[in-house]
């Protein structure tokens, strides 16, 4: 069995269509009686990809084709992902150029002057190739590019809404996303930031809570394959330090006090807890971002893994209980996709309002 | 590890896209959503303000009302009170005076009745006592001649004179 | 024992602390709901963002076990 067979069954199994023929003309593949690795399998999974792979129909993989972008020390070089032909362990080699390209584990090196094949040490990395800049339009970019347009399209509609009714009366789309709104505002702004200063941050807290949200939401669609983008921590580690900037831009004199010069405590105190404090700074936004890129790919593991006894234990009995295991969690992250939004919005907005808090003694 | 490694060209895109998704969605989203919330959060507090003023002024109004009807009841009362008043009294003084006219009429009709009677008294009397002198004269005149008569006469007469 | 059977270890660890903060948030926060029910929602919030500081602590062990695994 390998990871293209259990796709299919994957899928299969999902939406709940042929999966009995599905297993019976895959098990008696003399080809595939490799073992099968669910820890490759579900990082793969996890991990960042560069095209969007959609299924596998007895044995050919189809997919969406992204463009993959290199910056080079030859400039700037474009081709599309199916040029790999499904291929990521460096077997295929893309001549663009005057360069070869493969890709190895999702990942575009580049192989050193001369070299027609790729070497790898014992860790299995590449020894004679090296990464370009890669600004590829990878399948979490994608994925991210359709949320912005989703959302951009979405609320939009709903502020034209308002335009169109009298007295501001939400109609549609609008009576829908009104309350979501409103409750970023008085459940999460209001309450964190203070009934002064909360419109400055509306914006950006709105933003980021429904970005986070809708990427969530995404990534635990099946037929998208996972592109699980707000577990990826390069997205988390880019909201956290927006975060970290506005919170440090934001800060007041009180703020820094707080930090530098702890008012209230004796004076071996406020030295004792000045390093505590400059390192809670930026703990706050790294925890931000650990947070989300833990709870969210620690969900997709877990449905992944449950998905693989299945092939684990080589058996369709097995299958009732994985899909109904795996069913269960996956409605215990829907509510996880929205608690964890929540919850990067409310601390953003806590933060905030720790910096903006004015002295009161 | 590599999978707490951030890619850069992720971190670039999410960079772009959450900066452009920001400016589009403060500008054309944001902004006309939460004017439209605050806005109707606004009229909503105005109206109930001015309903509460509606209502104050309402019962204000019906206070005032209250008051103006009964101060006209009031007033209607001491009208009313009034006029009872004055009928009483017209019709006291009328009674008074009319017994007082009454009064006065049958003293002076007393008065009359009894100096009519005096003077009708000395008239009888001295109608009586011409009468009676010319009675004694022919008496005396008829009877002079037997004493006793004359004398029994005389007393008769008086004694009879005295008892009217 | 490998160093990825120790990480797993250590991240169940981590769960097991967790699990504990998180329980006791939990039920402190139902006897609190039970007691006051008015303030439903602000219990509730709170609740919840205590519940995300304690679970971060945690997942820096799972984190640190996807480093060694």
């Amino acid at each position: 069995m390998t990871l293209s067979t259990f796709k299919s069954i994957l899928f299969s199994v999902l939406f709940l269509a042929i999966s009995t023929n599905g297993f019976a003309s895959e098990n008696s593949d003399p080809e595939n009686d490799k073992e099968f690795e669910p820890k490759e399998m579900i990082l793969h999974h996890v991990k960042d990809a560069y095209g969007m792979h959609i299924i596998d129909i007895s044995g050919h993989p189809i997919s969406i084709p992204l463009p993959v972008i290199l910056y080079t020390d030859n400039g700037l070089t474009t081709f599309m992902s199916s040029e790999f032909h499904h291929d990521y362990n460096g077997e295929v080699i893309v001549e663009k150029n005057g360069q070869k390209f493969v890709n190895v584990h999702e990942k575009v090196y580049v192989l050193n002057e001369g070299e027609t094949q790729v070497t790898y040490d014992e860790e299995h990395h590449p020894t004679n190739a090296k990464r370009p800049l890669d600004f590829s339009i990878t399948r979490n970019v994608f994925m991210m590019m359709v949320s912005v347009i989703v959302l951009i399209l979405l609320f939009t509609t709903t502020a034209r809404r308002y335009k169109k009714s009298e007295n501001n009366v939400p109609t549609g789309i609008a009576g829908f996303i009104e309350p979501l709104v409103v409750f970023v505002r008085d459940e999460i702004g209001k309450p964190m930031i203070g009934e002064h200063k909360y419109k400055r941050y509306m914006p950006y807290l709105l933003t980021i809570f429904f970005f986070i949200w809708i990427n969530n939401v995404f990534g635990l669609i099946p037929i998208l394959n996972g592109a699980n983008l707000s577990g990826n921590i390069a997205f988390t580690c880019t909201l956290a330090v927006f975060t970290f900037i506005i919170t440090t831009i934001s800060g007041n004199k009180n703020y820094w006090k707080h930090i530098f010069w702890m008012p209230g405590v004796p004076v071996p105190m406020k030295i004792f807890l000045m390093p505590i404090e400059i390192i809670g700074m930026f703990v706050k936004p790294i925890s931000l971002m650990i947070r989300l890129f833990a709870n969210i790919t620690a969900g997709h593991v877990i449905i992944l893994a449950l998905m693989s006894l299945i092939f684990v234990f080589k058996s369709v009995a097995i299958a009732p209980v994985s899909v109904a295991f795996s069913l269960f969690i996956t409605v215990i992250e829907i509510i996880v996709t929205a608690i964890q939004a929540y919850i990067f919005t409310i601390l953003s907005a806590l933060y905030f309002g720790m910096a903006t808090e004015e002295e009161h003694h | 590890m590599d999978l707490i490694t951030p890619e850069f060209g992720l971190v670039f895109w999410t960079a772009i896209m959450f900066l452009l998704l920001l400016g589009i969605l403060r500008k054309f989203a944001w902004k006309p959503i939460l004017g439209a919330v605050s806005d109707r959060e606004e009229g909503i507090k105005k109206a109930l303000a001015s309903a509460e003023k509606a209502r104050l002024e309402m019962q204000n109004l019906t206070a005032d009302n209250e008051r103006i009807l009964k101060e006209a009841r009031a007033e209607r009362e001491a009208l009313l009170k009034e006029a009872r008043d004055l009928k009483a009294k017209i019709v006291a003084d009328a009674k008074d005076e009319a017994q007082a006219q009454a009064n006065k009429m049958i003293e002076q009709a007393q008065i009359a009745i009894a100096s009519e009677k005096k003077s009708a008294m000395a008239e009888l009397k001295n109608h009586v006592a011409g009468l009676s002198v010319e009675i004694a004269e022919k008496m005396v005149r008829e009877q002079l001649s037997n004493k006793d008569k004359q004398l029994k006469l005389v007393e008769d007469m008086l004694g009879e004179a005295k008892l009217n | 024992m490998t160093i990825t059977g120790i990480a797993a270890i250590g991240a169940g660890l981590a769960a097991i602390g967790a699990g504990l903060g998180i329980g006791k948030i939990g039920g402190s926060a139902m006897e609190a709901m039970a007691r006051q029910p008015e303030m439903h929602g602000k219990i509730q919030s709170s609740a919840l963002i205590l519940a995300a500081f304690v679970e971060a602590v945690a997942l820096f062990g799972v984190v640190v076990a996807f480093l060694q695994g």
